[in-house]
């Protein structure tokens, strides 16, 4: 494969990466979420992220033309090869935990996608097109549920704060541009993210206060993901689960 | 026990130019969260519907017993539904 | 079924107004929320329509159960949509429930301390990926029997839940028979997960319907009150004689040496299934009764602060709304 497939296959990984994991954790919430409501909600969140998995790692399945498919590309590789963000591989944690992490993600995504919709490549910008359509309803209502936490109890406030510290320093990686960044920027296919950080600061700041949470001092940031340099150990857990059936039963059609 | 939270009714028009319609109820802290939640349970985001909310305290209903006086006047009034003229097949949809 | 063993109350009302009731129903003309209607009725329906309400609700966790396991990108989306179905059907019949002057959180203390029950069904295990094509394909199957008749039942905003629920309900089954076609079309090792999960589900299925009510005075009572459209064994037949040539297709064997075509009825001759296990089941005894209601008392408890924490919130905002003006 040439360098711009290859670099093209990179950061298309990385998109549906982010997609599929974040989508498998917040699927693990069906059926033992807070209130029936939020249950249904959750799930339509994790179906959206699903349906965004299946786009991009098709397109990366036919960039990478030796045949394989989305289904191949989720089920069949093994941590090293997967270049999701740290952050949507890390547990779920209690409820409060979750929902921080969703807007922290949909907060960057609300903010990418509108700008990979006008990417120079037609499949990448329809299938952003699509995306950032669920993604402007998905910050919203995260961002109003940790508003409501935040600036509820004393309990949900703390829990809030607690799952903020626990989460802020996966946060920098979303924005740790390399040389793939810089071949997407170069060709127009998509954003240098190292340049989305100030309108992401001012969203976040500004929902948080709402919360009545504090932004923590430190900038230190958790990285390695999206380059598939390392994972946390939690997502070999999630992988053996996610792709039993695959791997037990090699070649079976489902 | 945890307070509950209150009920909404859900009205939802459809994309058909329609009036909005009770399509069935749910729990939320406040107006915003209902309007989401009804979003996510009743129209499985579909774009350009329109949502009305209202909480189901604030819903004044006729008495049972008012059953009679208040619509038996109109169920009199058959000139009012568009069944009740015959029209020629001729002239086509109408 | 999802409602299963609804006893009627026996009501204490003035005879007149419950002729006048009865002639209601007799006439199909439904019974909304602010009609006079007998306290035996308000009773029985809350009971039946929170028992299914509750079956929803635990019947997410033995589906659920396969969710971060599906084998297909495709599969997990279908699986998760219907497990989410299922909290919106539970939602639609908790709101049915709550215009009979009961809430949702009662009904559902009731379930968690047990003094409610649900469906027998979902004390069983889902343990292959086959059983969650069994489920769809006999155990919605088996509700769908139940579900389409009830879509005329005498109560309007029960009426109204069960056909907003059997339009959503039409995939459910399908997705079912897919999954088994799809293994029993298989490797050696898909059909035999496929012929098991039928071996294992084959009988709860049948006890669904609950064990025969043609005798029984509640039985007779509820039909009268169109709250209940079918006697147990109606439903049962009609279920075996819809279930056995789809299994025939399938290649797989339903696991009962008596059945077999009975030309005068026009339908199956069956086995029972075994009651003494159905009534295990119900008191608590069955494979997973204990897990399904500690799943459900732990999201309960573990979800209280944050139903507060949002409830604080929207009063907190009230409050500077009210101050403001």
């Amino acid at each position: 494969m040439d360098q711009d497939k290859t670099q093209l296959t990179e950061f298309l990984l990385r998109m549906g990466d982010n997609a599929l994991i974040l989508g498998h954790r917040t699927s693990e919430w069906c059926g033992h979420a807070p209130v029936l409501e939020e249950d249904i909600a959750l799930a339509n969140t994790a179906l959206d992220l699903m349906g965004q998995t299946q786009l991009w790692l098709t397109y990366a399945a036919e960039v990478m033309g030796d045949g394989k498919t989305a289904d191949d590309l989720a089920f069949l590789r093994d941590v090293w090869d997967f270049r999701n963000l740290l952050l949507v591989e890390l547990p779920n944690g209690d409820f409060g935990q979750t929902l921080m992490r969703q807007f922290l993600f949909d907060a960057f995504q609300s903010i990418h996608l509108p700008r990979l919709a006008k990417s120079s490549d037609p499949r990448v910008a329809e299938i952003a097109e699509k995306a950032s359509k669920e993604a402007a309803y998905h910050v919203e209502r995260s961002a109003d549920t940790v508003v409501g936490l935040g600036d509820g109890t004393e309990e949900s406030h703390n829990r809030m704060q607690a799952a903020l510290d626990r989460l802020w320093p996966y946060i920098g990686e979303m924005f740790a541009s390399d040389p793939v960044d810089a071949a997407m920027a170069e060709a127009g296919i998509a954003p240098d993210p190292a340049n989305l950080r100030t309108e992401y600061d001012a969203l976040v700041g500004r929902v948080l206060a709402e919360a009545t949470l504090t932004v923590p001092e430190s900038t230190f940031a958790h990285k390695g993901g999206r380059t598939g340099q390392t994972h946390t150990e939690h997502l070999g857990h999630l992988l053996t689960q996610m792709q039993w059936l695959q791997r037990a039963y090699p070649g079976a059609t489902w | 026990m945890s307070k509950e939270w209150p009920l909404w009714e859900i009205f939802i028009r459809g994309q058909h130019g329609l009036s909005h319609r009770h399509v069935g109820s749910l729990h939320a802290p406040d107006a915003e969260m209902a309007i989401k939640n009804a979003r996510d349970v009743y129209t499985r985001r579909n774009e350009g519907v329109s949502i009305w909310v209202v909480e189901a305290n604030n819903i004044a209903a006729s008495a049972p017993s008012e059953k009679g006086p208040l619509y038996e006047p109109s169920e009199s009034k058959i000139y009012r539904h568009p069944t009740f003229y015959d029209i020629p097949d001729d002239v086509g949809h109408m | 079924m999802y409602a299963q063993m609804i006893q009627s109350e026996a009501s204490q009302d003035d005879p007149q107004k419950l002729a006048e009731f009865q002639a209601r129903i007799d006439a199909d003309i439904k019974i909304e929320p602010r009609d006079w209607m007998p306290e035996g009725y308000r009773k029985t329906l809350i009971r039946q329509i929170g028992q299914h309400a509750h079956s929803e609700i635990v019947g997410q966790l033995p589906e659920g159960n396969w969710i971060t396991r599906a084998p297909t990108l495709e599969r997990k989306m279908i699986l998760l949509a219907k497990v989410q179905d299922e909290a919106g059907h539970g939602l639609y019949l908790y709101c049915a429930a709550e215009t009979l002057g009961v809430s949702r959180d009662d009904l559902t203390e009731q379930l968690l301390s047990g003094k409610m029950k649900y469906s027998s069904i979902f004390n069983y295990p889902t343990l292959t990926w086959a059983d969650i094509g069994a489920v769809g394909w006999l155990v919605d199957g088996a509700a769908i029997m139940n579900q389409v008749p009830l879509q005329r039942t005498s109560y309007g905003p029960y009426s109204r839940a069960m056909i907003r629920i059997c339009k959503e309900e039409s995939f459910h089954q399908r997705q079912g028979f897919d999954i088994m076609m799809k293994m029993a079309q298989g490797t050696e090792a898909q059909r035999r997960m496929a012929q098991d999960a039928l071996n294992r589900f084959w009988y709860p299925s049948l006890m669904m319907f609950g064990p025969s009510d043609a005798e029984s005075v509640h039985s007779t009572q509820n039909m009268a009150w169109k709250i209940k459209m079918n006697t147990n064994d109606e439903l049962r037949q009609k279920f075996v004689d819809q279930t056995v040539p789809q299994a025939e297709f399938l290649g797989l064997t339903v696991p009962d040496e008596n059945l077999a075509w009975n030309e005068e009825k026009g339908g199956y001759d069956f086995s029972e299934p075994d009651w003494s296990e159905f009534f295990d089941v119900l008191k608590g005894n069955g494979p997973c009764n204990t897990e399904r209601l500690e799943a459900r008392n732990k999201a309960w408890d573990d979800g209280a602060w944050v139903r507060e924490g949002l409830l604080a919130h929207a009063e907190k905002k009230r409050a500077r709304k009210t101050a403001a003006e």
